[in-house]
């Protein structure tokens, strides 16, 4: 089964870039996309911009409405995520404790859906 | 053949012994809860009017099982998606066309620890996890595990839909644990089963005290635990635990249904049978040196148990084992059952002091058993005024009728 693991934190918490915890945390996400590739079980993973890039899209009555900002204005925002090939529940659950960013912010756990044929 | 009342009352208790084992084999073939729930529901009721008429079978499981399995083949093949599940079905279907009366329900695989995992999974929310193991494993229905908890039967039905929608898609899976993750997982299934035990020996709300059935079903499941995991010291402490608490079942209410504190309870309606297998337990247990909190709370009730008048407990040994279990399982709950210790074990004073240290940061506020401690050693140790509206705090926090009367009885004693 595959997963969806998205990483929420507030931004500006945790290691932040110039400070001596940065290099570690870095090089604990650049261990884990080994660990999880050596695995066999990365399909996919990124982190994405901060939320003051972000653009929110809508359509009402046939018009594009654009949005500076995030749809929802949370503490946590998502940051990056990583999409896994898993045995079950318990290994994606084993998998997001070892992000990095789940010891300052949470990780979310979503199976993707399966269509019938 | 029995008469048809003992022959119902016979069925009803077969389903209900069976239910949990045959359920669980069942999700281990067909590899889905709600599938293998409604086979194994739409064969009892195939069972209850065939055994009428024919009588009870020499196994009533291997019965049960062969028709739930005949079930499932017949409802996977109404299913839209069956020509992909046509290996399944002719594997089902191989099983189903076993003569029940071939084969023993021994050979049966015991699959219900690995159930009960999979109902006190983690990712599941906590009241979902005993009701989903209240339904699965113990066999009770959606209505009577509704009551139990005051619920409405819709809300509850939904819950459980829910929570086996939920299983199935987010793939929780359906085995035992690894060791890497076994004593935290082992801790939430003892957990779910205390908490069955606790709603049926304190009932949080309403006027009964004690609700038999749910008492009866945290002991069964916790024995059934134990046989699977025969390894496991802190299931045997939890079973020792409830045993010792429940043999005070007919002691601890009076004729209308009032509380009974421990003090003034008739010691000879305690039952023996239990003290004795509680204990028995414990003798075996405690010198494996793997101490958890179930042991620790259970000597603890042992040493009431074994002491034949309120005035010869053993207050210091019931202290030293309070002051244990803080060390692993430091919770102000546990601070304010020590300090009730002590208060015998040395003066109300000592106790009332270490009651306002637990109490300072605010933790116990919303505590009702803080307050009822609180205002008794208040009471004991002179303090009537203060012990009176300590008793009114307790009061205003319990949802318990029977609870709040004995509270009442208390302020008119001062």
């Amino acid at each position: 089964m595959q997963y969806m693991l998205l990483i929420y934190a507030t931004e500006g918490s945790g290691p932040q870039p110039g400070t001596d915890e940065f290099g570690p945390f870095m090089k604990g996400y650049v261990d884990f996309t080994e660990d999880v590739k050596q695995a066999g079980k990365f399909v996919a993973g990124d982190a994405l911009q901060p939320i003051a890039t972000a653009t929110t899209v809508s359509v009402q009555g046939g018009k594009t409405e654009t949005m500076d900002g995030p749809f929802a204005e949370t503490k946590e925002q998502l940051g990056g995520y990583y999409l896994l090939d898993c045995e079950d529940l318990d290994e994606a659950v084993r998998y997001a404790a070892m992000i990095p960013t789940a010891e300052h912010g949470h990780v979310e756990v979503r199976p993707v859906m399966i269509w019938d044929s | 053949m029995l008469p048809p009342l003992d022959l119902q009352r016979t069925i009803d208790r077969t389903v209900r012994e069976e239910w949990g084992r045959i359920l669980a084999s069942l999700i281990n073939t067909v590899g889905d809860f709600q599938l293998a729930e409604d086979c194994l529901q739409d064969a009892v009721v195939s069972a209850i009017s065939h055994w009428q008429k024919h009588g009870l079978p020499d196994s009533p499981a291997a019965w049960l099982i062969t028709a739930a399995r005949r079930k499932a083949v017949d409802r996977l093949r109404r299913q839209k998606n069956f020509a992909a599940r046509q290996q399944e079905i002719s594997y089902l279907a191989d099983l189903g066309n076993v003569p029940a009366d071939e084969f023993q329900a021994e050979i049966i695989p015991d699959k219900r620890l690995e159930l009960i995992f999979t109902c006190c999974h983690p990712s599941l929310e906590e009241k979902t996890r005993v009701a989903l193991t209240l339904r699965t494993l113990g066999g009770l229905t959606t209505q009577e595990i509704a009551l139990a908890f005051l619920d409405k039967p819709e809300a509850m039905a939904q819950r459980l839909v829910r929570a086996k929608k939920k299983i199935r898609l987010a793939g929780i899976p359906y085995r035992c644990p690894g060791n890497d993750v076994l004593p935290e997982r082992t801790a939430s299934v003892l957990r779910v089963i205390y908490l069955i035990f606790n709603e049926g020996y304190s009932a949080s709300a309403g006027d009964r005290l004690t609700r038999t059935d749910l008492i009866e079903e945290a002991i069964r499941l916790a024995r059934i635990i134990n046989q699977l995991m025969p390894e496991d010291a802190e299931t045997e402490g939890l079973l020792s635990l409830m045993l010792l608490h429940d043999s005070r079942r007919f002691a601890r209410t009076g004729k209308s249904g009032e509380l009974i504190p421990l003090e003034d309870q008739n010691r000879g309606r305690w039952d023996k049978a239990k003290i004795s297998e509680g204990a028995r337990i414990l003798e075996r247990v405690l010198p494996m040196q793997r101490l958890g909190p179930y042991q620790l709370q259970a000597a603890i009730s042992a040493v009431h148990a074994q002491s034949p008048t309120w005035h010869e407990t053993d207050w210091v040994q019931i202290e030293a084992l309070y002051h244990l279990l803080y060390t692993i399982q430091p919770s102000p709950v546990v601070r304010v059952n020590q300090a009730v210790a002590v208060s015998y074990s040395r003066s109300p004073e000592a106790a009332l002091s270490m009651l306002s240290e637990a109490a300072s940061a605010g933790v116990l506020d919303g505590y009702q058993p803080y307050f009822a401690a609180r205002a008794d050693i208040l009471a004991r140790a002179g303090k009537t005024n203060e012990a009176r509206k300590t008793f009114i705090t307790a009061i205003n926090l319990s949802d318990n009728k029977l609870e709040k009367a004995f509270l009442r009885d208390r302020i008119a004693r001062l």
